[in-house]
């Protein structure tokens, strides 16, 4: 299994549902070989071993590169940030080595790639070294299945199954379309593309995710299966926090970004604080439409109950949660979204967009479309006033989040296994 | 003595809400969806009472009264009438005049009044009362309860007002090893004679006509009219009661649910043992056979056939305890519209959709809901009940 990242350092969701699925495997007897670009050492390990990337040599004989690069010569992407891992630059190498002089080349035998792990600016040059690593790993490991997480370690998944004729799934827990509205980066997209062509199986976290790659991507929707997200949530969290303001509070929490929706957050506010006054809004996280939403809140007028937090860590989200009457995540797009199941854990009422894929597997949370601030403002309104209607919703969504766990995901993650190593016998 | 299969058919339209958000309470009075209501009215006239209407019509006539059936039509489902489809309030009065069909009382609102207080179900009931006789000329002495909602004391209650029979379900958990096919009575007050619904019989035409992947599809009147008979060898009485949406409605015209109906007297007829009766003649006829204990509440909703499909989670609960904490003060109001629209939020439809059930037993809960969710359901209510709170003089 390709990853990007793993608890206990992550900066996305994908690590945490990395640890969940394998964790999940574990207990349906599927050993997970876990690779990552940069490992710390400290992660996890009791029930997945992990590979670090950057601990292994890409090859270590001429003909061993000469047989990785032979089957990996697909690696060249329309881009220029990496040309030297192109396969005409290669064999221009390889003359070059052949002419002793070797020196200079660049990827020289024997030698380890150091990976930052992280989203920096060499990142397409880092997704390029995983999948030549990859190769080395196919070779020197056995195994059954690829499971690729993400366009970050697509090339990496197509790599291995190159090297190893192993049937390969991709599992989609964004598109470039959610991250970006419809700016897409096309070097991104052609890597999604690409990894969805070599797949036998696509795993979508959600139903909104699977339409997106059968209707964007132009995928065979037989070749795509939804298998939602799930949590863990090991420990019950129940909180004591003391409140310095006596009215209810509603919150949103997450990256301040077109795909998160705080402008139908803002209005709704602003519809609400019409008819009642016992009431704040907060607004946590932060992003590029940080300073455009609070000047609208400005311009609306209703910054005395609407508050800006910035950027929240750990605890601070936590207690962000608990002092919350009601969570909104209005999100214009979100292929799952897990955040509202955090809130939802801490018996926070929620409501969420029906453009998220979460609202695929929840019955508890009150769901309204991202654009209708009306219908928002009414949702956050019924849960501000009707007592039943708080308490159900809070006591029925945390029964319902404690029920979404990666046991019963991984048990379908595990037949989609079965079918590819049934089509590929 | 002949055996009797007794047909009753429930009518009833609610009025639905509108799209009704927080910031309309105080400002706008006006609760209900006058599009879906009307549109409504007009597609289930069409498809359903005014075909079966002259359907039963003939029939009447062709068995020159030895086929008979009963109604009961809400009050509400008759001010639609009235309002979006004459037609087809018209031909209920056509069937009223031969004779042979009988009009039951019940809540005005189909509302869920009897689980309140005596006063209220009596208020209800005797507005329906009230209908009947405008609209039908006629004086039921009996009496059905929203969606066969019975209990010992309910019964006792209907009793008490004059009613000598009432219909209900013939509940598996009452029953027990008890047949429904006899005539019970009351167990507190033996006076009250009770028909008990044959829910396997009349599901078999209300839920499973149609179902391609029933076993005994497709269902013939001359295998029907066999079935029936067979129950009424040992037995004395089958009831058959259901929706009468179930006809060209749940039901299409196109799955033969028209045909069936018109064979299905003759066939059943021809058991020379067996005649269909109204249900205050089969109560008259035949002799109770035991008192019927039911402490709890019983209905012919859902798999329970209890009250949770309206009174099953705390939402629910919330909605009625503030719907009927204002009762007292909208009867003393003298405001008609006021009354009007008290009248129309006291449908049992409104805490229908708000059931939560409906995430796990829901096919039928899902068919009438006009909500995506009971979430949803319950603030557009609350919203308009707010509304509505505000208008009652204190």
């Amino acid at each position: 299994m390709f990853g990007w990242e793993f608890p206990p350092h992550i900066s996305g969701g994908l690590g945490t549902a990395c640890e969940g699925l394998t964790k999940g495997l574990a207990t349906h007897q599927v050993e997970v070989l876990f690779v990552m670009p940069s490992a710390s050492g400290d992660e996890d390990q009791s029930t997945v071993r992990i590979i670090n990337a950057s601990d292994v040599a890409v090859f270590d004989t001429k003909e061993e590169a000469r047989q990785i690069f032979e089957k990996v010569k697909f690696l060249q992407v329309t881009s220029n940030l990496i040309p030297y891992l192109g396969p005409d630059q290669f064999e221009e190498q390889i003359d070059l080595e052949k002419s002793k002089e070797w020196k200079d080349f660049r990827i020289s035998f024997g030698q380890k790639y150091k990976f930052s792990g992280t989203y920096g600016a060499n990142l397409m040059e880092e997704v390029m070294r995983y999948a030549m690593v990859a190769s080395s790993i196919a070779r020197q490991h056995t195994f059954d299945v690829i499971h690729a997480h993400d366009w970050l370690t697509n090339m990496a998944g197509i790599a291995a199954k190159r090297m190893s004729g192993k049937p390969l799934v991709i599992h989609v827990h964004a598109t470039e379309f959610d991250r970006t509205g419809e700016n897409v980066n096309p070097q991104v997209y052609e890597l999604e593309k690409r990894g969805m062509d070599a797949a036998d199986r696509i795993i979508a976290v959600s139903d909104l995710t699977r339409n997106t790659i059968i209707n964007k991507y132009h995928i065979d929707p037989r070749k795509v299966v939804t298998v939602h997200n799930a949590v863990d949530f090991s420990t019950v969290e129940d909180r004591e926090v003391s409140r310095g303001v006596p009215e209810k509070i509603v919150t949103f929490l997450g990256r301040i970004t077109y795909q998160k929706g705080p402008e139908y957050f803002i209005e709704a506010a602003y519809k609400v604080l019409q008819k009642t006054k016992n009431v704040r809004f907060v607004m946590a996280g932060s992003g590029d439409m940080f300073n455009r939403s609070i000047r609208r809140v400005a311009k609306l007028g209703i910054s005395s109950h609407f508050h800006f937090t910035g950027f929240l860590r750990g605890e601070e989200v936590k207690n962000m949660f608990a002092y919350s009457d009601v969570y909104v995540m209005p999100s214009v797009s979100e292929p799952f979204g897990i955040s509202p199941l955090e809130a939802m854990r801490a018996g926070v009422p929620t409501i969420i967009s029906k453009q998220s894929g979460v609202a695929e597997v929840l019955n508890h949370a009150i769901k309204v479309d991202f654009w209708d601030v009306n219908a928002m403002a009414d949702a956050i309104y019924g849960l501000l006033t009707y007592p039943a209607l708080t308490t159900m919703t809070a006591r029925c969504g945390l029964k319902e989040v404690n029920a979404l766990t990666w046991d019963h995901a991984s048990a379908k993650v595990k037949k989609v296994y079965e079918e590819v190593l049934e089509e590929t016998l | 003595m002949k055996k009797t299969i007794c047909l009753y058919f429930q009518v009833h339209q609610p009025y639905r809400l509108r799209q009704y958000r927080f910031f309309d309470i105080g400002k706008n009075h006006y609760y209900f969806d006058d599009f879906a209501n009307k549109t409504i009215m007009s597609k289930v006239a069409s498809r359903c009472y005014v075909p079966t209407n002259r359907l039963l019509l003939d029939l009447i006539k062709e068995y020159d009264g030895a086929f008979k059936v009963a109604f009961s039509v809400t009050g509400i489902a008759l001010e639609q009438m009235e309002q979006y489809a004459p037609e087809a309030l018209e031909s209920f009065k056509e069937l009223a005049a031969t004779g042979h069909v009988e009009f039951l009382a019940e809540t005005y609102s189909h509302s869920l009044s009897s689980l309140v207080s005596p006063v209220k179900f009596r208020n209800q009931v005797e507005m329906h009362l009230k209908a009947i006789e405008k609209h039908f000329g006629q004086k039921p002495k009996v009496i059905r309860n929203t969606e066969l909602i019975y209990s010992d004391t309910i019964g006792e209650i209907a009793a008490g007002m004059g009613f000598t029979t009432m219909l209900t379900e013939g509940a598996r958990h009452v029953l027990g090893w008890k047949s429904p096919n006899y005539l019970y009575v009351n167990a507190l007050n033996p006076k009250l004679k009770l028909l008990l619904r044959n829910f396997r019989l009349s599901d078999d035409i209300a839920f499973r006509f149609s179902n391609k992947g029933w076993g005994d599809w497709p269902l013939t009147a001359e295998k029907y009219a066999g079935w029936v008979a067979g129950a009424l060898e040992k037995d004395e009485l089958v009831n058959i009661f259901m929706d009468y949406e179930s006809f060209g409605e749940h039901q299409p015209a196109s799955s033969g649910i028209f045909d069936f109906l018109k064979a299905m007297p003759g066939m059943i007829l021809n058991h020379t043992h067996l005649e269909m009766l109204t249900p205050s003649h089969a109560a008259e006829k035949h002799q109770p056979i035991a008192p019927l204990s039911v402490p709890y509440a019983i209905s012919w909703a859902d798999e329970e056939r209890d009250v949770s499909a309206w009174q099953g989670n705390e939402m629910q609960q919330e909605a009625f305890n503030n719907l009927y904490a204002l009762e007292d003060r909208v009867r003393q109001s003298r405001d008609p519209d006021l009354q009007r629209d008290y009248r129309r939020l006291q449908a049992s439809d409104h805490f229908y959709y708000m059931c939560t059930k409906l995430f796990t037993d829901g096919d039928v809960h899902q068919y009438f809901n006009p909500y995506d969710s009971p979430y949803e359901a319950f603030i557009n209510y609350m919203n308009v009940l707010s509304d509505l709170t505000l208008r009652t003089p204190k």
